[in-house]
């Protein structure tokens, strides 16, 4: 709200404004009438000159109607300083409606989804179409439109979930959001020998070739320090979000300078939450519509 | 007596430099719309860093050296005077072409106060006062040594685009430096929003309306060789356009976080500028009256005339899209990108372009340019070069607000951003033709200024004595 100052002051200098436009229009009147056009005013300038024709009438008629416009318009809507205007509008309530008759729509469509188990949602042909939709606007920037994933950003279509992939655990990571965090462990491994013993043996878990010497030394320090999160045979831990390193899926990629850098520097992974951002009955709609992207691999 | 002319050719050959280099930019960030990798990955070669640079270059460089230049040449004209404090110009001219280099050599770097028009960083803003201020006592030092009595029409919206410009420089980019490449505005959230679109507004009112107003006032009557069709319109227009222009900049902030009213009065002040903005066309177009046989045979009419009807047709545009409704669809799409270019180009370029056709070939002691029929081609592929652009700017603009706006049942958007993108991939195509042969007819120019200077001999024009009457 604008203090008693402010208020007049704008609402005294947009009239005057407006209003000064007729007057204008009047003080100039004397200045030119129909005989003028063929004849010019008297003055010259490096040989211009300047005839004097009455303003044309339908443009007259333009200027008057646009500024009765705006006064009709100010009367109605809120511009005049504080006044609100006889109809009430604002911004806000426009929105308000808006999103009333937004809910209205949208229960009519999620009414018959509230009952349904994540198995019936699943099987839904029209919660699958709407599951897709939600993919596209909220989900599909970050693991892509084909929710195939990208480095960094987990594969969605294959059947390697980080932190699990039953109806619950993928609706807890869309509402709650997942940090995951692979803590840098260049110092503690001793450099780059120490790092690169331990990629040698987590590329010989997920079955690739490797000079199995260095593997050897490597499973030494990998049993040291990545038990504890990724378990004694490097099957990962849902738990704690640590991923599976013997079944070559990989969220950074699994070349020895891609795992020599996650290992000496660490990663740490957001999926941001969406409780705030989707309500409920679409979230469920959502994560039905997952979990079917997994099961059929993306089909 | 004699008229100071060195200034007035010096900035109109850097007129068609900078506005081929402005043109170039530009047809660099819109082939970059098209194939993003022609940045190249290289960051000052990239599209957010080059299209401050294109917007920069193309008001305040092609623009301005335009609107001081012509107002150089016309105020001298008009007054039948020599220019007060002629070295005082040369230093207008040295100090403006600096502050566009800097301009060119600070964005690329990435070095931006982040408003838009307003991006160049305080040291250069302290040149630009400095110049401007120089610029002002040339120009109503000229307007007070004249030897008529009256002011020319034409210098009153030179006048106006001068002093206003000063006050929506300073007032906008009241920033408090950090170091010598950053500065922070002095204005806070809502209240710096509304203050840079009161300036970003006003900067397409004065700099690009009224400044080129006035160089219409001068070269359409002249080259018409007709009187100006209304001294009473002159007076109303010109009143009504500077006062209510003020008003009209919240209407960039439709839908935002400023008050309702602020936006209500942003729309209904823009809603009333048609009439005025329209007076400024009726007395250029009607000034031809009488003189119509003309545009069969003079391109350069031709030009004029163009560029009035997109100057009318650009300004019953803006008020529609001033409307809350009509700029709930176009607010942020490339119908926006279609009408400030049918300004830009359609109205603005090829005013200047005419008018530069009129003034060439009398700084250089002839009358007319070297050929008349490159003039033509270049009014043909300018013209068919902005109708391309504008229309496909339109397309894409309505179909983006279309997609961006069409809801599911279920309340999710019918239509990802990137189906947008890919929907609007051909017209950018269309768009960067369209630029390309409006580049391409002021590579035409060039050649035809370079041979008209080449042949025809500097000398010192003597001042014109004022018509009887008139002193």
């Amino acid at each position: 709200m604008l203090n008693s100052f402010w208020n007049w002051f704008v609402i005294i200098l947009t009239l005057v404004n407006i209003l000064a436009c007729w007057w204008l229009l009047y003080w100039t009147k004397g200045i030119s009438n129909r005989e003028d056009g063929k004849t010019t005013t008297g003055h010259e300038w490096d040989g211009l000159t300047e005839l004097n024709n009455p303003l044309p009438r339908w443009w007259l008629h333009l200027f008057n109607i646009s500024i009765v416009l705006a006064l009709v318009y100010l009367i109605l809507y809120p511009g005049l300083g504080n006044m609100t205007g006889v109809l009430g509008w604002t911004q806000l309530k426009q929105y308000d409606a808006e999103l009333v008759a937004a809910n209205a729509t949208e229960q009519a469509v999620f009414g018959r989804f509230g009952d349904m188990d994540p198995q019936a949602l699943m099987a839904d042909s029209e919660a699958g179409e709407i599951g897709r939709r939600l993919f596209a606007n909220n989900c599909a920037m970050c693991h892509g439109s084909d929710a195939r994933g990208a480095p960094g950003f987990p594969n969605l279509t294959d059947d390697d979930w980080l932190y699990g992939g039953s109806f619950d655990q993928i609706l807890t990571s869309i509402s709650n959001g997942r940090v995951g965090a692979m803590p840098a462990w260049g110092a503690a491994l001793g450099g780059d020998d120490g790092v690169n013993e331990v990629v040698a043996y987590v590329q010989q878990l997920s079955g690739q070739n490797v000079d199995s010497e260095l593997a050897m030394a490597g499973k030494a320090r990998f049993n040291m320090f990545c038990i504890a999160c990724h378990g004694v045979d490097g099957t990962g831990n849902q738990a704690l979000g640590a991923p599976n390193l013997s079944n070559g899926i990989w969220l950074y990629g699994g070349s020895a300078s891609t795992l020599a850098e996650t290992i000496s520097k660490g990663r740490s992974g957001k999926m941001p939450a969406h409780k705030s951002l989707i309500n409920e009955q679409r979230r469920r709609v959502l994560a039905a519509y997952v979990k079917g992207l997994s099961d059929t691999g993306g089909q | 007596m004699t008229y100071s002319d060195k200034v007035v050719r010096q900035f109109v050959v850097m007129t068609v430099v900078w506005g081929i280099v402005g043109m170039l930019v530009g047809v660099i960030i819109a082939a970059q719309l098209w194939l993003p990798q022609l940045n190249f990955d290289i960051p000052w070669f990239s599209f957010s860093r080059l299209r401050p640079l294109h917007t920069n270059a193309v008001i305040f460089a092609f623009g301005g050296c335009a609107l001081i230049g012509t107002s150089f040449y016309v105020v001298q004209r008009t007054c039948h005077v020599r220019l007060f404090a002629p070295r005082l110009a040369a230093f207008v001219f040295w100090g403006w072409q600096l502050i566009i280099v800097s301009a060119a050599i600070t964005l690329p770097l990435g070095i931006t106060q982040g408003k838009e028009y307003a991006e160049l960083e305080w040291p250069i803003d302290l040149a630009i006062t400095v110049v401007w201020v120089a610029y002002a006592i040339v120009f109503f030092g000229t307007i007070v040594k004249r030897r008529v009595n009256h002011i020319y029409v034409a210098n009153w919206f030179y006048g106006g685009f001068i002093l206003t410009l000063a006050l929506l420089h300073i007032v906008n980019n009241l920033s408090i430096p950090i170091t010598l490449t950053k500065s922070y505005p002095i204005y806070t959230g809502a209240v710096d929003a509304v203050v840079q679109w009161w300036y970003g507004h006003n900067a397409v009112g004065f700099f690009l309306t009224v400044g080129f107003l006035a160089m219409m006032y001068y070269f359409v009557p002249k080259q018409a060789e007709r009187p100006v069709y209304s001294y009473r319109l002159s007076i109303v227009h010109f009143w009504a356009l500077i006062s209510i222009y003020m008003w009209a900049g919240p209407h960039h902030l439709h839908y935002t976080a400023i008050p309702d009213w602020l936006q209500s009065l942003g729309m209904v002040f823009s809603l009333i500028l048609l009439a005025p903005s329209w007076g400024g066309m009726i007395n250029g177009i009607m000034t031809l009256s009488g003189a119509w046989h003309k545009l069969r045979t003079d391109p350069i009419l031709k030009f004029m005339i163009v560029a009035l009807s997109f100057y009318g047709m650009s300004t019953f545009e803006g008020p529609m899209m001033a409307i809350k409704t009509v700029n709930a669809l176009s607010h942020y799409t490339d119908w926006t990108i279609g009408h400030v270019h049918s300004g830009a180009l359609g109205w603005l370029a090829m005013m200047t372009i005419g008018s530069l056709y009129v003034l060439i070939p009398r700084l250089v002691g002839g009358t007319t340019m070297y050929s008349i029929k490159a003039i033509d081609a270049h009014f043909w592929i300018s013209t068919i070069g902005v109708v391309l652009y504008i229309s496909s700017m339109w397309i894409a603009g309505v179909m983006q607000g279309l997609m961006w706006r069409s809801f599911n049942d279920d309340g999710t958007l019918t239509y990802t951003f990137i189906e947008s993108l890919a929907a609007t991939k051909p017209y950018y195509v269309i768009r960067l033709l369209g630029g390309l042969m409006f580049l391409s007819g002021m590579f035409i120019m060039a050649w035809n200024m370079w041979k008209t200077m080449a042949a025809g001999t500097v000398r010192d024009i003597p001042v014109k004595e004022p018509a009887p009457g008139m002193a």
